[in-house]
């Protein structure tokens, strides 16, 4: 079983419904309170609670040498999360979108990445990165990329792309606790999906995918955005009599091969479908793994759906032309399935 | 194109009367037990012993001594890919370093470092890193862990006027300012960055810089060890006292070339320039005149220090040449804490 009972989402005293911003916000007020050495850093994060409004009421609490605004200056604020780091603290740092991890790249890959090899394992670097993705929000070229293929490909990095609030909240909890530097995505349009989310502590660990659906007749391995659009097509498909099973391995790094290689074996097609630029990107390494461990058993090759490989536009027209939607997921499966 | 102004330093130098003969006579080991560590190194790899290049600290071995006599154990440094001096000033031993530059497993860093990334968070040293630049935004971190923590240590940046260039130490510089953060940028003007003249790649007086962000800024002559050992006194002590960051210039000379095995160097500064350094501007020369002159410290004595070093770098080198290299096993461990 992939998903330990006690990270099922049925387990909780007192079943309440919260948005993905409020269990990112309640998992942070968390950790802040049970550890002193835990501060979150980034632009607008104190008043203003971040554009998305997801830390609002932190400062409040928490007060502003733990919740702070810095300048406009994410690579000097990362160089500096990664040095309180490696002395003795635990930083947030907020990339509000992601798409400027290119200006903060060296810092990641290069120092935070690095240090604890480099050294021998003697220096450690407990930070986590907190940025977003998803496009379709008509923020254009600059504003839309989901780039988790970048720190996917460094050793040393651990990379988070939490699908449900109940996800993020037990995910972003284990990444505050983690020795290693950890990269969480959040997807900007899922901030106000609503899910279950139990009231008492909790914690999910790194590198085990969830069957977010069970199914016997393809199998949908799907991160972040692209869970919500795998779980509409795997209804629809029900609708059409193919039975879709959908798979979100929660962390890119480290990565749960076998959760997802047992489900291709078992079905026998697979489509994985993430939301960056299909070229390179994290599609082809979940297809990859996918092909080498369950290739006797597949009866069709395994597909990948990713965001189209152009920069993503502004016009809504346009936009919505680059990323895989439920339509055409559904019209992918019934091609495998040979029901086309 | 040479920067020599002053060929009579010890003359000027009656100010430091009052310090302890000790602690310069330490500072002349220092000086000494680092100019001797780079030149074996650079045996080492004309010999083809050791794997890769390392880049020399030969010229400004003050800087690095200076610098670390003013700190405590537990303050902070981060380190340059010219980082030799400042391991070995911080504390670092020598046979450990040598066995890091041949890729032993009891190197610094099991020898998964090597001569650029040199750690050793014992004696406060964060790291040595081959980015230029790329200790600044660590060293401003853990600057800020200091004030965030209240443990009252200093951290201090070493890097040549090179790493001007990036964008990410005036981002840290700003907020250092901002948060009055415990730190001391020591930048140690070796006259060329690589290959080129630094006045060929930084407009304007370099100490506007730091001044714009409202940092304390000084510049001095990086090849009296008593100059820097005196300024970084007081500037440490300052942060310590959270009187906030300060931006220190030391104006150094590399003798050898970037890295070992740039010996043609006519292309880019003259041999005139390098002997007039290395004749009137040594730190080592500097320093014992001065201890001769002002403290009556005999030859003999200076010599049997030389001696001392000398035997310390043979039995470092010999440790290193027979240390194991490290299991295959290694490669991929400590990837993740």
């Amino acid at each position: 079983m992939s998903t330990p009972e006690q990270f099922s989402t049925t387990v909780n005293t007192a079943v309440r419904e919260i948005t993905m911003a409020q269990a990112i916000r309640e998992a942070l007020a968390e950790e802040l309170r049970r550890d002193p050495r835990v501060y979150i850093m980034g632009e607008d994060v104190a008043e203003a609670g971040t554009p998305f409004k997801v830390l609002l009421g932190l400062v409040e609490e928490f007060g502003p040498q733990r919740v702070i605004d810095a300048p406009i200056s994410e690579a000097g604020f990362s160089g500096i999360g990664v040095g309180a780091a490696m002395t003795g603290l635990r930083p947030v740092v907020d990339i509000m979108f992601g798409d400027f991890l290119g200006l903060v790249m060296d810092q990641i890959a290069n120092q935070a990445a690095k240090v604890h090899y480099m050294s021998g394992g003697k220096l450690k670097v407990p930070i986590v990165f907190r940025t977003t993705m998803g496009a379709t929000r008509r923020s254009a070229a600059q504003h839309s990329q989901s780039l988790q293929a970048w720190p996917s490909h460094i050793p040393g990095l651990k990379v988070v792309l939490p699908s449900t609030p109940f996800d993020a909240k037990g995910l972003l909890k284990t990444a505050i606790r983690d020795d290693s530097p950890v990269v969480i995505f959040e997807d900007k349009l899922m901030y106000q999906l609503k899910g279950i989310v139990p009231e008492g502590e909790y914690t999910i660990p790194f590198g085990v995918a969830d069957i977010k659906r069970t199914g016997t007749d393809i199998t949908l391995v799907a991160t972040s955005s692209m869970v919500q659009v795998a779980l509409g097509a795997a209804a629809q498909l029900a609708e059409m009599g193919i039975s879709a099973e959908v798979i979100d391995p929660r962390t890119t790094w480290p990565l749960d091969k076998e959760t997802l290689i047992e489900s291709a074996k078992k079905t026998s097609r697979a489509i994985v479908i993430d939301e960056g630029y299909e070229r390179y990107g994290v599609t082809a390494e979940l297809a990859s793994v996918i092909m080498d461990g369950a290739f006797y058993y597949l009866d069709a090759p395994v597909k990948r759906m990713g965001a189209m490989n152009v920069p993503v536009p502004f016009s809504p027209a346009l936009e919505d032309l680059t990323v895989p939607t439920v339509e055409k997921v559904v019209e992918m499966a019934k091609v495998l399935c040979g029901r086309l | 194109m040479s920067e020599i102004q002053a060929t009579n330093v010890a003359a000027k130098q009656d100010d430091y009367l009052s310090l302890d003969v000790e602690q310069c006579l330490h500072m002349y080991e220092q000086i000494v037990k680092i100019r001797l560590f780079e030149e074996q190194v650079n045996e080492l790899y004309k010999t083809a012993k050791m794997p890769g290049l390392a880049h020399l600290y030969i010229g400004e071995e003050a800087v690095a001594v200076g610098v670390a006599e003013a700190l405590k154990p537990t303050d902070y440094i981060t380190s340059t890919h010219r980082g030799h001096g400042h391991c070995l000033a911080k504390g670092a031993a020598i046979d450990r370093m040598f066995a890091e530059l041949l890729g032993k497993a009891s190197g610094y860093c099991r020898g998964k470092g090597g001569s650029m990334h040199i750690a050793d968070p014992e004696t406060g040293n964060l790291g040595a890193n081959a980015i230029v630049g790329g200790g600044a935004g660590i060293a401003t971190g853990a600057a800020f862990s200091s004030k965030f923590l209240g443990n009252n240590r200093v951290a201090v940046c070493f890097f040549g006027e090179g790493a001007l260039g990036q964008g990410v130490l005036y981002e840290v510089m700003n907020m250092a300012s901002l948060w009055k953060l415990p730190i001391v940028y020591v930048c140690e003007n070796n006259l060329y960055t690589e290959y080129t003249h630094f006045t060929e790649v930084a407009a304007g007086d370099i100490q506007n810089r730091p001044a714009a962000f409202g940092i304390h800024t000084e510049k001095i002559d990086g090849q009296d060890v008593l100059k820097v050992y005196s300024t970084a006194a007081r500037l440490v002590e300052r942060a310590r006292k959270g009187g906030g960051p300060a931006f220190l210039i030391c104006d150094t000379y590399r003798y050898s070339g970037h890295h070992v095995g740039d010996i043609n160097r006519e292309y880019y500064r003259t041999k005139l320039e390098e002997e007039e350094w290395k004749t009137n501007r040594d730190p080592s020369k500097i320093l014992a005149n001065w201890l001769i002159t002002n403290k009556n410290i005999q030859v003999s004595l200076l010599e049997e220090i030389e001696n001392r070093a000398q035997q310390e770098i043979i039995a470092g080198v010999e440790f290193a040449l027979n240390a194991p290299y490290p299991d295959p096993s290694e490669v991929n461990t400590n990837v993740y804490a």
